[in-house]
């Protein structure tokens, strides 16, 4: 379903010190820094796999997933996603997967989130009756009920969520990548969005990549997890094969990251 | 023949869904009302300024290089009609840097259509009919107090000034948004080109001299969708080839439409 196969991306980023003088230096002559976001990264993802990323923050999880759904191509390496190139013939790759950026909306603040999901279907060029059909079930999975006749602005953070997760999978998408999913949210909202995540894998066998800092998630919703770090794949298994017989996930990835020095 | 079909129907789609981002854009604005109606008087105030000072300056003056008050008045109204109506539609390019800065836009590159519809949809500043009233309001005084003899042609060259210059301000503002790509802030200098031809387009551009007409004929064509349109309508010119050049400026798209790719190109090499 998705294969990287020795994908590189680096980035230039200006850099100077603080300080006015430093900013005023910097007007005229830029110091650039090269930042090696990926360096070789290779993996296979299976069609209906749910797999964990993981990896400090800076570590290149955002960049994997804006190459995979298309936002960026990479300096050298090939990339599939079911079985095309993502950043060439962009638009036909998106219509095929969803994304969720947990700490970005893309609901119409002002406006209920029926508006917001009406717009979507136009864009995503939904047909009336699969349109329906998608709306009931995610209505009725994520209990959203008259949440989406209320506008965006008055919803709380995990009402909010439930709603972004929904307007991402109402055109079916056979991939979804979940970019911190459950940022901010309380225990209940929580535990609904994982929910909802397993019984969306379970039903329509959607692939999921899923990037978090929660651990609980992982263990919850991930059967393999990779790890990532400094731009390069640390680690890649069943969440057994990590834990190691370690009861407390979170300590078992702090370890991890001491190891390796990320 | 099916290729241009297929084209024709994309187009097609891409109206219909506009049409949707400005009926979302609309319910969201009466949200507001309050907010909503001053910016509508402010906006209409502060045009409202712009016309004053041409008046004054007319108490003093009869003529300005040959043109009267209510000549002058008749191309200044078009040009703010021409202004309000491409800020109107083409906010969303105005207010790209933010869209750029927050990540907003990795939203639009996820969502299968194109990058300027969603732009475009992203804001539709409805206010702006504010300002489209004020110069409404000026336009017919103008037609009033001018001795312009209207005849069909001539009202067919005022509609095609103002179809080729909502075209070059909408152009100014997509080279403006597409300039973002590679600095991340918008850059104020391009406010010269947009808000300066607004207030330049008081007077017709021959006012400023050869070079300015030169300037505004061949690099940013405000010439012609202003100045040389308007000496056709007030019977100075009588060659037919003066009625279209306002459609001619709509090419000015072109390069705007080219320089906005390669920064879409840019942006996803390099991320930001």
């Amino acid at each position: 379903m998705i294969t990287m196969e020795h994908v590189h991306k680096s980035y230039r980023i200006a850099k100077r010190n603080g300080g006015f003088g430093e900013a005023w230096k910097s007007f005229f002559h830029r110091e650039y820094e090269i930042i090696h976001a990926l360096n070789d990264v290779s993996f296979t993802i299976q069609d209906g796999e749910m797999v964990g990323y993981i990896g400090p923050n800076g570590a290149g999880k955002s960049s994997t997933i804006k190459i995979l759904s298309g936002i960026l191509t990479p300096d050298a390496g090939t990339v599939l996603v079911d079985g095309k190139v993502p950043y060439k013939n962009r638009i036909e790759h998106v219509s095929r997967i969803g994304v969720v950026f947990g700490q970005r909306s893309q609901l119409w603040w002002d406006v209920p989130v029926i508006d917001s999901f009406e717009l979507l279907k136009d864009i995503y060029r939904i047909p009336d009756s699969q349109y329906n059909q998608n709306l009931e079930e995610l209505t009725e999975l994520l209990n959203l009920g008259e949440l989406v006749r209320s506008p965006a602005r008055q919803l709380s953070l995990g009402q909010r969520m439930r709603c972004e997760i929904a307007a991402s999978l109402l055109h079916q998408p056979r991939i979804l990548f979940l970019d911190e999913p459950t940022i901010g949210l309380d225990a209940v909202s929580k535990l609904a969005v994982r929910e909802f995540i397993l019984k969306q894998n379970k039903i329509h066998g959607t692939t999921v990549l899923l990037t978090t800092h929660d651990m609980q998630d992982i263990e919850a919703l991930a059967s393999r997890i990779i790890l990532i770090g400094k731009g390069q794949i640390l680690m890649d298994g069943g969440l057994e094969d990590i834990k190691k017989g370690n009861k407390d996930i979170d300590e078992t990835v702090a370890q991890l990251y001491r190891t390796y020095d990320i | 023949m099916s290729k241009i079909r297929k084209q024709a129907g994309k187009a097609w789609y891409n109206i219909k869904l506009y049409k949707h981002y400005v009926s979302v854009n609309f319910r969201s604005m009466m949200q507001y009302k309050t907010s909503f109606l001053l910016s509508l008087i402010g906006q209409f105030l502060i045009s409202f300024n712009v016309f004053l000072g041409v008046f004054f300056m007319f108490q003093r003056f009869s003529r300005v290089e040959g043109f009267t008050y209510s000549e002058v008045l008749l191309c200044f109204s078009i040009v703010l009609m021409e202004f309000s109506l491409a800020e109107m539609a083409a906010r969303g390019f105005d207010a790209f840097a933010g869209m750029v800065r927050t990540g907003e836009f990795d939203r639009v590159l996820v969502r299968p259509q194109g990058e300027i519809v969603q732009v475009l949809g992203s804001k539709f500043e409805l206010t702006r009919i504010g300002r489209m009233l004020q110069a409404v309001v000026m336009f017919v005084y103008g037609v009033v107090k001018s001795q312009v003899a209207w005849d069909f042609p001539k009202v067919l060259t005022v509609i095609f000034m103002l179809i080729g210059g909502t075209a070059v301000f909408s152009g100014l503002f997509l080279i403006y948004a597409a300039l973002c790509f590679f600095t991340l802030d918008g850059l104020e200098f391009m406010n010269v080109f947009t808000d300066g031809a607004r207030e330049f387009g008081k007077y017709p551009v021959g006012v400023y001299g050869e070079k300015a007409v030169l300037f505004a004929t061949f690099i940013v064509p405000y010439a012609l969708v202003q100045y040389y349109p308007l000496l056709y309508i007030l019977g100075r010119r009588t060659s037919i080839g003066y009625m279209v050049l306002p459609l001619a400026a709509c090419w000015f798209l072109v390069p705007a439409l080219g320089l906005w790719k390669f920064g879409v190109r840019h942006y996803k090499s390099s991320g930001s």
